[in-house]
């Protein structure tokens, strides 16, 4: 057999998760087979546990006073940051996206750069949205009086089936606020959201700010709706009814703050996407404190 | 110790009908059912007058009533819709010693504080969204924000009529219709309030009020005509509410319970501190939300500043709520008053120590003595549980940072108090106390232009300023 004839084998990526900043196996050493829209086999991807989620919950909360206290300046450069990572992957994506089923590559070229400048249009709000969604109060005292808004702490999101340009329009809102977040993963195409772990390891992005699960959403998503120490939900990807019914009823026992959009189904995720998504995970703090001499 | 004469304020000023009716499209309509009930004041027992709880069906024609009138009001001019609600404001002006006594004799609070405090901000409230109402598309929800439809509100018995104007205001100036529920032991005012709005000429519709207690409330939160809900109340119905309403897509805001701590440093001013830390917890005889039941002192100055509070407690006047001398009124029903005492017994049953001033109750009516806890750990059920009382639990702490990590042990957060004469503190403190209002060196205050509400399991949703039109509006 003569050298040119050997084709050489490609060495294949393991997807993990990604939780506090480390790319750990499921611990229950469960993971489920994920394949082409057109049904070839891609990977094994993890399928996550309750144990997984609780741990991811748990590398939130740990990181978040940290990035919260963070300037936004400082945020606001580090989601810049991810943008410029991810420009550099841009081919890698476009091969992951078309292995999820975006079919053309101009298409798949066109998801690529509207989640890089998803990235930098919300990079630019972490010192802006203070003086949009704050205000100084003219109470009727000698009082000074000042509202500002501040994140809402923990946030699990589950995220939409558009795999990548959908996923960084989730979480690009709810971080930079500074809050953290456990992300549940497109189902059916989770493979680009562990390369984005891969952008987001490498942009100083402090490990647990976002932590990555991919699996069964009807299992993991119940789990972080109910889970006492998070502070809200994100619904965008809950695709079945009844399963969004329960999770809000789950997350009604420590009053969690739910987002539900109507027509999730339907959304245009190249649309302008206001502010919703930022102010969905911000809490009013208001400050009195008298004036005199 | 001064010795007062008795001052009481006349109750002639306000008439109370033996019995009442509900209030649905602008009349006065009878219940379909048979539920009557006494509203009684808690300073005396004496019945006040009789009120039905309306059923299903009743607010059933209370919500057909308001989805009705919806269409003209949320089509009409803002500022005609302005014109309304000043005409309302002026009302509550021109009529606010008569609500006063009316909100004293059916609640149990200090006449000072119905007169000075809570009619007065009524007013203020109505004036301040009457501005709103014609001026919403420069507030910051875009170009032409959409009214929801029919809010359906539920509201609590400690500031009946203040609550009700935190909750009716914004809903109208920003063009829904609205049906109200007091609650079921403080019905009267927002009675009343139903004249005002037929004196004001407001269209039949806009506002109806069906009184009653639990099950009327649920009724009207998941009637599935109702686009919005608003409660006030206590954290265990607010996560009812949230769970009967999931997969609605029903808009919610919930105002819940408190577990505030006021942090009092050794540098604070203590004579302001120890007024502040009065203010924060006997206002209102404690049945206040954001009430500052947790007093976190520095160890250096605990000595010094439970000396000066106790002093001051030994002079606070408790007694007939209608004596315009009066500090702390009554409990407003036996219900409370039983809850209260229970948590109380359990604070003394797990160890804190108790101590109340030399304090005599009267002999009828619901009554609580002003009671501190000292020697409190942070798993006290009275440290962690709201009392909803006059009742304060005093722990310490050494540096600002077990200072916060102490004020933010609780899974409430709707206000915090600081007290400390260095800013950088101050600020220091505020940026970290996860509460939605933080009062540094002062306590208490409330204004229709400043957002209210809480974070964690306080709630969400902001009444006041520009915020609380959020509530209302299909942003």
């Amino acid at each position: 057999m003569s050298e040119a004839e050997t084709v050489r084998l490609a060495v294949r990526k393991t997807y993990k998760l990604y939780i506090g900043g480390a790319f750990p196996r499921s611990e229950s050493g469960r993971s489920y087979v994920v394949t082409s829209s057109g049904g070839d086999f891609l990977a094994n991807a993890s399928r996550a546990s309750r144990k997984d989620a609780r741990d991811a919950v748990s590398a939130a909360r740990k990181a978040f006073p940290g990035w919260w206290g963070a300037t936004p300046y400082n945020r606001g450069q580090i989601l810049y940051r991810v943008a410029e990572m991810l420009e550099g992957r841009r081919a890698q994506f476009v091969a992951e996206l078309a292995d999820a089923g975006v079919r053309k590559a101009r298409d798949a070229g066109r998801v690529v750069d509207a989640a890089v400048d998803r990235l930098v249009w919300y990079a630019g709000w972490s010192d802006k949205i203070a003086a949009v969604a704050g205000s100084t109060n003219p109470v009727a005292g000698p009082y000074f009086n000042v509202s500002s808004p501040e994140p809402t702490g923990v946030v699990a999101v589950v995220a939409p089936d558009d795999p990548l340009l959908g996923l960084v329009s989730v979480i690009a809102p709810v971080i930079v606020t500074g809050n953290t977040c456990v992300v549940v993963a497109s189902e059916r195409a989770p493979l680009p959201s562990i390369t984005l772990a891969e952008v987001l390891a490498t942009s100083d992005l402090p490990g647990g700010v976002v932590n990555v699960l991919t699996g069964s959403v009807a299992e993991i998503a119940p789990w972080l709706a109910a889970h006492m120490d998070v502070n809200a939900v994100d619904l965008t990807g809950v695709a079945d009814g009844d399963l969004a019914v329960a999770c809000e009823e789950a997350a009604a026992e420590n009053l969690k703050r739910v987002l539900r959009p109507s027509a999730s189904a339907g959304t245009d995720w190249f649309a302008d996407p206001g502010t919703r998504r930022l102010t969905a995970f911000l809490e009013t703090k208001t400050v009195w404190h008298p004036n005199g001499v | 110790m001064f010795e007062y004469a008795p001052a009481p304020e006349s109750r002639d000023v306000v008439d109370i009908k033996p019995s009442y009716q509900l209030f649905v499209g602008g009349e006065w309509v009878d219940s379909q059912g048979e539920n009557r009930h006494k509203t009684i004041n808690p300073a005396s027992e004496e019945v006040l007058a009789e009120v039905s709880w309306a059923t299903e069906e009743d607010v059933d024609r209370a919500v057909r009533a308001a989805r009705k009138a919806f269409g003209p009001w949320s089509a009409m001019p803002g500022s005609e819709r302005a014109k309304y609600l000043f005409r309302i404001a002026r009302i509550i002006q021109e009529r606010s010693r008569e609500l006063a006594v009316l909100e004293t004799l059916d609640n149990g609070k200090p006449i000072r504080e119905s007169r000075d405090v809570d009619l007065p901000l009524v007013a203020a409230h109505f004036f301040y969204y009457a501005g709103w109402a014609d001026k919403l598309a420069y507030a910051g929800h875009g170009p032409d924000p959409r009214p929801l439809g029919v809010a359906g509100q539920v509201i609590p018995w400690n500031f009946p009529l203040l609550m009700l104007a935190w909750k009716i205001a914004p809903a109208l100036a920003c063009g829904n219709t609205v049906v109200l529920k007091p609650a079921e032991t403080t019905p009267l005012t927002a009675l009343l309030f139903a004249e005002i709005c037929r004196q004001a000429d407001l269209p039949p519709g806009v506002v109806n009020i069906v009184t009653g207690a639990g099950e009327t409330g649920a009724a009207l939160v998941n009637h599935p005509d109702v686009d919005k809900v608003a409660f006030t109340g206590s954290t265990e119905v607010g996560r009812m509410i949230a769970r009967s309403v999931a997969g609605s897509g029903k808009k919610v805001t919930l105002e819940l319970g408190g577990k505030a701590a006021n942090i009092v440093f050794d540098d604070a001013a203590l004579d302001q501190a120890v007024e502040g830390v009065v203010n924060g917890i006997f206002f209102n005889q404690g049945h206040v939300c954001c009430a500052g039941s947790r007093l976190l002192v520095q160890e250096s100055v605990a000595d010094e500043l439970l000396d000066a509070l106790k002093r001051r407690l030994a002079t606070l006047r408790l007694g007939d709520p209608l004596d315009k001398n009066t500090d702390i009124g009554a409990i407003n029903s036996a219900a409370q008053l039983a809850k209260i005492r229970e948590l109380s017994d359990l604070g003394e049953v797990e160890g804190a120590e108790r101590w109340s001033p030399e304090c005599p109750l009267p002999d009828r009516g619901f009554w609580f003595p002003p009671t501190i806890f000292t020697g409190v750990a942070q798993s006290h059920r009275i440290a962690r549980e709201e009392v909803f009382g006059p009742v304060l639990s005093v722990l310490t702490f050494r540096t600002p940072a077990e200072a916060v990590e102490k004020a933010n042990n609780t899974p409430f957060g709707l206000s915090a108090g600081v007290w400390t004469e260095k800013g950088s503190r101050i600020l220091w403190m505020a940026d970290r106390l996860r509460a939605g209002v933080v009062w540094a060196n002062t306590f208490n205050r409330f204004d229709p232009a400043s957002p209210f509400g809480g974070y964690k399991e306080s709630g969400y949703g902001r009444e006041g300023g520009r915020h609380g039109l959020e509530a209302y509006l299909d942003v």
